[in-house]
């Protein structure tokens, strides 16, 4: 079999998926311990989730410096371009997923010392659904399958409508009971956080339909 | 639209090789068409076709339609001289006439009976000036051409394409022998002219093709296998194969 012309470049792109793929599991390691460490309220756990932004940070810095390098020294073209431009806004999108995982480790260690209400259940549901958006897209990404793009962005619906829903029944138990109010208001903002981490994964997903159709279009509408 | 080349059905052979196959082409006025392929896929032969440089060499038969400005050019009774000047072409190497810069640009219009000298002098100087040449010689219009940088002699042989008034210009891979700093500079001049003329450009450069061309057009072993906006060729081909070839997955 001949060799494959641009064996350098083609190389040189999979280790730049590679370290796109890292940067989204720090951010998978960062969600999924912040809800466990809130559970056994570990507040040692959750100070760990707010350190790991700064490896997600550096992904990011280390990522688009390599697509700059590679647009300079390779000119890619077509899909190859369409690949590395998508990888860089694929990384703004990852780094702000990030910043919301530290902001919800934070809200939560505020729980943990002022109060964790019956309800804070309920962003583990939600969590969940955010992590299954995140392998959804991983595994787009990987298999370049955009049949899993749809059913992440599916998922997001599932997403909106829990932030919805516990906003009411937190509103609700306000009312009922007003002292609660300031443990309420941070278990609104953390579902709200995890909210935003479902739309900046949504983003993901449109890039990688980018990436494979070369139609940049909103897939949720 | 308006098209000024058009192509139906084209085919050419030399002798019993067939080096296009069944090209379909509708080039519009006023913008810049890239032909890129691998070597020998026909570009250089499409090229020629529409001015009919093919006829130089034996054994070539091509049927099917050419239109240039809505005419038949395959036609026998086609004035070869009339086209030529209607479609002029530049190559690879410059070329200029080993006669002054004057003589080489007033060449083709005493060639078509042109003799005033004033006529002469202001078409010179209108052509000059067109590849941005004038300001630089025109001190030296008696100066032989052959004393020019490349750069500068690949410019005067546009200059002497648009003494006649073309409508076309053809350009086969006009920067190949210029230094990067040249080829910009004529990669500028293409984008200045396509203002008044048509120009089509065969180039092995795909990032030159991507720079200048406002359609690019792909082929391989001698057929069209697309032909497209270039923002759309060179991000999103719907051909497998243009994308094989501009990704670099073969040469």
């Amino acid at each position: 079999m001949a060799p494959e012309l641009r064996e350098t470049f083609a190389h040189e792109l999979k280790k730049l998926e590679e370290k796109i793929l890292e940067m989204g599991d720090a951010v998978k390691k960062m969600l999924a311990g912040g809800v466990t460490a809130f559970r056994k309220k570990d507040e040692a756990g959750l100070d760990s989730v707010v350190d790991m932004d700064d490896v997600v940070d550096k992904y990011n810095l280390e990522i688009e410096t390599r697509c700059l390098e590679l647009i300079a020294l390779q000119q890619p073209m077509a899909k190859d371009l369409r690949t590395i431009a998508s990888i860089m806004r694929m990384i703004n999108d990852i780094e702000r997923m990030g910043d919301y995982s530290v902001d919800i480790a934070k809200f939560m260690k505020k729980m943990i010392e002022e109060e964790i209400l019956p309800l804070s259940e309920k962003i583990a549901g939600i969590e969940k659904v955010v992590e299954k958006m995140l392998n959804e897209t991983v595994q787009a990404f990987i298999k370049r399958d955009l049949k899993l793009v749809s059913e992440m962005i599916k998922d997001d619906d599932i997403v909106d409508d829990s932030f919805h829903s516990l906003f009411e029944e937190v509103v609700a138990e306000i009312n009922k009971n007003p002292a609660i109010a300031r443990s309420a208001i941070y278990l609104i903002l953390i579902a709200r956080y995890y909210e935003r981490i479902a739309d900046h994964i949504t983003n993901v997903g449109e890039r990688i339909y980018y990436m494979e159709t070369g139609v940049l279009k909103e897939l949720h509408v | 639209m308006d098209y000024i080349i058009e192509t139906e059905k084209l085919n050419l052979f030399y002798g019993t090789f067939q080096a296009l196959i069944d090209i379909n082409l509708r080039i519009e006025k006023n913008i810049i068409t890239g032909l890129i392929g691998p070597s020998g896929c026909g570009k250089s032969t499409l090229l020629r076709v529409f001015n009919r440089m093919n006829d130089m060499i034996e054994g070539v038969k091509t049927t099917g339609s050419v239109k240039i400005a809505e005419k038949e050019i395959l036609d026998s009774q086609i004035d070869l001289i009339s086209l030529r000047k209607k479609v002029g072409m530049v190559f690879q190497r410059p070329n200029p006439f080993p006669l002054s810069i004057y003589e080489n640009v007033a060449y083709g219009l005493r060639v078509h009976g042109q003799k005033g000298k004033k006529v002469l002098e202001e078409a010179v100087e209108k052509s000059l000036s067109a590849v941005l040449l004038f300001d630089d010689l025109k001190d030296k219009l008696y100066m032989n051409a052959l004393g020019l940088t490349l750069e500068q002699q690949q410019r005067l042989c546009i200059a002497r394409l648009l003494a006649v008034v073309p409508e076309v210009l053809l350009m086969d891979e006009p920067c190949s022998a210029l230094d990067p700093l040249a080829t910009m500079r004529i990669e500028e001049l293409m984008i200045e002219l396509k203002k008044l003329y048509t120009i089509v450009i065969v180039t092995h450069n795909m990032q030159q093709a991507a720079r200048v061309s406002d359609q690019c057009g792909f082929m391989l072993l001698g057929e069209l296998i697309e032909f497209n906006e270039t923002e759309q060729i060179f991000t999103a081909p719907a051909e497998k194969r243009t994308e094989d070839y501009i990704t670099g997955r073969f040469g």
